[in-house]
Formats: C-alpha cells, structure tokens, sequence
C-alpha cells in the first residue's frame, strides 16, 4: 500500500524532529496574531465590557444568587406560561372541540357518510388533531418566545457556567448544562448537540441523561396536571401560582435526576477523567423582540404542533379503531387496558394511562388527547360513545379525568413523575441510536428511566397508602 | 460612469442578491462559513440564503453543517456554515465537521466571520486557516457591538497584514452584507488574489516538511497545500492520517486535477 509506506516515511522523519515542535508552532501562530491585533485594534481606553455586562454577571453567575435568580427566571417562564395559556386554550377548546366538533359530524352526517368513516375521520382524526391544537398550541406560542429571549439575550451560558461544579462532581462535562437545555425544547435535538462534548464517554453521560429535561412535548402534560390537581387544592388567587410552582418542582426534579444518573453511571460503568474545557460567556446582547417573536412561533412553535398534529390523527384514528373493535363483547382497547390495569395500579396511575403511553411513543405531545379520548370511552360506557368523548356536556378534561376517569390527586401527581421519567419518544431513541451507533447503550437510555418512572411512581403510592392519604 | 462600474458596484449587489433557501443542487461556486464559536456564522449564513438556522447566543448553537444557496452577479453559490471552531488542530466531532469540510470539502472562497469584540482570539484562526487557502474572506463581524464598546479597529491595516480581504460588517443588522457579497464573488473569480502565509519552520523542521511535501506532490499532483499536509502528517495528526489511509485525500486529489483541467 502507498499510503502505508508513506506513513513509515513519516514516522521515520519524526524520530529526527526536535520534541515539542508543534507545540512551538503554535506558539507562533499566537505571537502573530497578537502583534496583528496590537496593531489593528485601538480600546480607546474604554474597558473592554460595559459596566453593566459585569454587574449583571456578578448577580446571574454568584455561588448563591446565581442559582436563586435561576430559579425565578424559570418559575417566571412559566408562571407566564401557565397564565396565559389558561384563557386561550378554554376558548380553543370551546371553538374547536365543543362547537366544531357536532358541526362537523352533522356535515357528514347530512352527506350520508358510513358511520365507520365518520368514526375514524370525525371521531378520531379530528378529535385528536382538535385536542391537541387546544391544549398545546397556547402553552407553546408562549413558552419558545420568553425561552427564546433568554437565549438570545447570552443566558443559557451562564446557566452552564452555575452548574459546571456540580456536573463536575457528578463527573460529567459542563457543557452537558448546553445539552440539558436544548433538552427542554426537544431531546432529539439536546442528543444531537451532544457533539459540542469531546469526550466518549461524557458524550455518553449527557445523551442518557438528556431524556430527563422536560421536553415540549410534555410541558402541556405538566402544565395540566398541575393546574387541575395541584392548583386547585389552594384558594383560587393562589392557583396559578402553585401550578406554576409545582410545574418548576418536577422540572428541577429532573435536573436532580441527571445529576444522580451521571454520579452513577460516571463511578460505574462509564468510569473515567472529566475533561477540561473552556466555556466562553458571550456579552449580553439586547434580544431582537420582535423578530425572536416572529421565528419562535414560525418556526418553534409551527414546527412542534405540525408534528404533533401528523402524529395525532394516526394516533386518532388508532384509538377510534381499538375502541371499536370489539372481542368477546368489550373492545380491544378495554382488554389492553385491563392487562395494564395491574401494573398502573401498583404505579397509583391506570391501565388506561399506560395505554395511552403506549399508543403515544411516537410523541409526547398527544399522551393528554389519547388518555381523554381512552378514558371517556372506556370509563363511562352510559354515556359516551365508543372512542368519543365529546358527547359530554363536562367536556373539561378535569371534569372528565376526576368525573369519569375516577383520578384522585395521587394520580395527577404520579402522572406528573411519569411524564418526567418514562421512556424517550421514538424520534428521540432513532437520533439515541443515530447518535451513538450502539445498541446497548439505545436499550439503556430507553429502559432506564422508564425503570426509574416505575420505582418512583410505585414508591410515592405505595408511600400514600401506607400514611392514608390516598 | 459606466453601466459596468454601477453594475459591480455593492448597492447593486444586494439589490440583486437572490437568496435560493435550500436549492443546493446547481451550486456552482462553494462557500464555506467558518469561525470561532458565538461569532454569528449562522446569523451571516441566514442572512445570505434567507434560510432560518436556528441562532442563539451561546457557543455551540450549531453543531452540523447546514448548506443553503444565493444567486449574485449571476452566479449561484452554495453556502456551507460549519460549527464553529477555535482552531484547525482540535478534536471534537462538531469541530472535525469544520476542519474536515475545509481540507476536503475544497470550498472555492472560505468567508472566516470573525467577532470584532475578540480580534485577536479570533485571528489565530484566520491564520491557521490561511495557512491552507488564500481564497479567504474575513469577515469582521458585530462591528455595532465594538464601536458600542468604545473598540476601533484599523480595517486597512488589517487587510494588508493579512493580504486577504476584511469586510466589516454588522450582519444581525445586515450592514456589511453587499460588501462580503462582493468580496466572495471578487475572491472567486480570482480578481482578488489573497495571499496563502508561508509556514515559518525552524530548519530542521522545514527540512522534513520539504521532503515529505515533495512525495506527498508527486502522489498527489493535483494537492494545493501539500506542505500544510506534511506538516500535520508529521505532527501526529489523527484525522489528515486517517484521511491518507482511506482515500479520501486521493479523491481530493482527483477532483483537484479535474478542476485545473476544466
């Protein structure tokens, strides 16, 4: 082979080169372009960053005000969030699910459409696709805009910086804070800007682990949950406020878990040095308000409820079909949901629910319409046609899920834990495999927190029943 | 003045910028965006093709390299912004995409976006980059930022240390843009000829790089920057060794030698 040859010659003309010669080369480089910047630049005697650049990151990056005005940041994010969606979603939900829907089953109806094909269509396609543009569309068209604004103003680094010392001591890499918080729009995309991370086996760390920030798609789940069950157990002034908190508490839940997964998977099987690396803290820069608006809704926001929305009316049409496919006199979807009966109850959720998980690995996003949809039509069969819920005139989903569904706050609250720990979406595990070109460690980072979503969603109920309160 | 002069001249370059989004497939000439981290390589690549990178202020924010297209002057450019990178000698994968599409990707101009705030950090990368291309545009980028910082910087003097072109530009504002699109089209063409910087060795050194580079020419004839390969060949570099081994460095070769052909 030439090339081989080539690489012996090259080897041999090494062993006569002084030692450390490449290192004097780039010390080169660096002398020349600091006498080219001596020459070319003039500061004027200005210090080099404004005063208030420096105030500020004394505040944001301080041992203990920088993790406390983190805090309020985000509980902030979705204070706002939780706040604002509540008023348009009602009224999406009032226009789209209580009005469109009869409106348009009456005009297939007045076609003289098969009712199989009004089922799957109206019923199914347009419910799901209806309950997802209801429950997601105003949480998100708040939510990228504020977190946009944050990233454009130069904060996400300064986040990084705070939790370096304590993703050091769970030896994994600082910049896994980066990743961890591409995470909270979508884990796909915090998987693949693991690449910003040098070393394998951190890389490994922070993919497994990413699984653990909250994604977009299950934000809408949280925000639920939390505004039925949590909000509702305090005066009403006080109700957005705890929901708000309660959606933060899990979100922070999450981070604690991937500090403690990386403790353990650095001490054991991904043993090793935590590299050294340099993080630059960009100048803050004044965020473009409008235009971050604009790309955040077109581009976010859009792109996130048109995949949503692609997996909904399958999952629609899917749920439709099992609930009216009929063996032995009760449905597909009854059967499967009373084999997982046993299991949700151990976990203080319900067959149905994990019905619903599994109907949704495609996305999070459609977990809330799949479990309504499934709840209603299986939980109250008087009144309620097979596979459709919006017959009911208490068509709210806290109506339906304590009314029908027969929850108690234990199960908003172990729904909330099992949102957070249950295994990644199927696009998340394709990039996971993509990623990692391994499938061992695919396997791990999928089963492994839906391991841990059972154990602790066991523990908080078996906890409950022991003490009575559930 | 002649229809020509106002033809060429930088307000009529944006007026007839034609931002093209995604169509890559006629590229006809390459472009490579590379620079630091957090320099607004994403910024001045959306800004060119009219495409929507994600952008962000915070180093990191790309990490695969996205292609987008623009026509200008009657030429369609395919646009490659590479993750950023702080040196040509480093490691990480998102950074290997950058070096690799630099050595192998043989782009006709390579625009290096610079961050005026932070010269001289950013220079150590125009110069390694120098060393394997003359065909470079610098483009000196948040000059807003730096004159809000109470930052001068000599453009011309620059320039001529450089022997390249230096565009100064502000492209979140889109100031510069009809400059850097001129001195792309300019670099192309080859009406402006940058100067590659020679690698400055010490004897013994130099000795060993010159005969390598020698057999490294005569295996490779069509290989611009045979001594910039020798050089990391001879460093120890794991990705230029690889490189040799698989081939790839041959087919760079050959697709050399059909473009001085053509």
């Amino acid at each position: 082979m030439e090339a081989h040859a080539l690489l012996a010659d090259v080897d041999r003309l090494r062993a006569d080169l002084p030692p450390g010669f490449a290192d004097d080369l780039v010390v080169a480089i660096y002398d020349e372009a600091e006498a080219i910047a001596r020459a070319s630049v003039d500061t004027d005697g200005l210090p080099a960053r404004l005063v208030w650049d420096q105030r500020l990151d004394r505040l944001l990056t301080h041992r203990v005000g920088g993790f406390v005005a983190m805090g309020v940041l985000f509980y902030l994010v979705f204070w706002f969030t939780i706040a604002g969606a509540a008023l348009p979603s009602d009224l999406l939900f009032e226009v789209l699910v209580e009005h469109g829907h009869p409106a348009i089953r009456s005009v297939f109806e007045g076609a003289g459409s098969p009712a199989w094909l009004t089922g799957v269509l109206v019923d199914g396609v347009y419910l799901g696709v209806a309950w997802v543009v209801a429950v997601m569309l105003p949480p998100m068209a708040i939510f990228f805009p504020l977190f946009t604004l944050l990233e454009d103003l130069g904060y996400l680094p300064r986040v990084a910086f705070n939790l370096d010392r304590l993703f050091a001591g769970a030896g994994a890499h600082g910049k896994q804070a980066l990743t961890m918080m591409m995470g909270f729009g979508c884990n796909a995309a915090g998987v693949t800007a693991t690449r910003i991370i040098d070393s394998p086996r951190e890389r490994l760390i922070a993919i497994i682990t990413n699984n653990f920030s909250i994604c977009n798609g299950r934000w809408p789940t949280l925000i639920l949950m939390g505004t039925i069950f949590l909000g509702t157990l305090v005066p009403a002034p006080l109700a957005g406020a705890v929901a708000a908190a309660s959606v933060v508490l899990v979100a922070c839940l999450g981070i604690v878990v991937s500090f403690v997964v990386a403790s353990v998977l650095s001490r054991t099987v991904l043993r090793g040095e935590t590299s050294v690396y340099t993080l630059e803290l960009p100048p803050y820069r004044r965020p473009q308000v409008w235009r971050t608006i604009y790309t955040s809704v077109v581009d976010r926001t859009l792109k996130v409820l048109t995949r949503a929305l692609v997996m909904a009316a399958p999952a629609g049409a899917v749920i439709w079909s099992i609930s009216n496919v009929r063996i032995g006199g009760s449905s597909l979807a009854a059967h499967l949901a009373a084999a997982l009966d046993p299991v949700g109850v151990v976990m203080g959720l319900n067959g149905i629910i994990l019905l619903a998980y599994v109907v949704a690995i495609p996305a999070n996003e459609i977990i809330i319409p799949t479990i309504l949809m499934l709840t209603v039509s299986l939980g109250a069969g008087a009144h309620a046609q097979a596979g459709v819920m919006m017959d009911l005139s208490t068509a709210q989903a806290g109506a339906v899920l304590v009314g029908v569904g027969g929850w108690t706050v234990l199960t908003g609250v172990n729904l909330m834990l099992f949102t957070l720990l249950h295994h990644p979406c199927s696009t998340t595990v394709l990039t996971i495999g993509r990623e990692t070109r391994s499938l061992k460690w695919t396997a791990v980072a999928t089963v492994l927190p839906l391991a841990l979503g059972f154990l602790v969603t066991a523990g908080t109920t078996g906890a409950a029943r022991l003490f009575g309160v559930a | 003045m002649s229809a020509d002069a106002c033809g060429s001249c930088a307000v009529a370059n944006l007026a007839n910028l034609q931002r093209l989004g995604l169509q890559v497939e006629q590229g006809e000439v390459v472009v490579a965006l590379t620079g630091n981290p957090n320099t607004g390589k994403s910024t001045v690549f959306n800004m060119l093709t009219g495409l929507r990178q994600h952008v962000g202020n915070w180093p990191g924010t790309t990490v695969t390299r996205a292609e987008g297209a623009y026509r200008s002057g009657g030429a369609v450019h395919r646009v490659v912004d590479l993750p950023g990178t702080y040196s040509l000698l480093s490691t990480s994968s998102d950074e290997d995409a950058a070096r690799d599409f630099l050595l192998f990707g043989d782009p006709d101009v390579t625009v290096v976006v610079v961050d005026a705030t932070r010269l001289e950090r950013n220079l150590n990368l125009v110069l390694q980059v120098l060393q394997i291309t003359d065909r470079v545009v610098v483009a000196l980028n948040m000059m807003d930022e730096a004159a809000r910082h109470g930052v001068r910087l000599d453009v011309r003097h620059l320039e001529r240390e450089l022997e390249v072109p230096v565009v100064p530009m502000s492209a979140r504002r889109g100031e510069g843009v009809s400059e850097l699109l001129e001195a792309i089209a300019s670099t192309a063409a080859g009406t402006t000829v940058g100067r590659s910087r020679p690698l400055r060795l010490p004897a013994s050194v130099a000795a060993a790089v010159d005969l390598l580079a020698g057999r490294l020419a005569m295996e490779f004839a069509g290989l611009s920057n045979v001594r910039w390969v020798a050089l990391r060949l001879l460093e120890g570099d794991a990705s230029i060794t690889d490189a040799l081994v698989d081939g790839r460095l041959g087919d760079l070769d050959a697709a050399m030698r059909c473009r001085k052909a053509s």
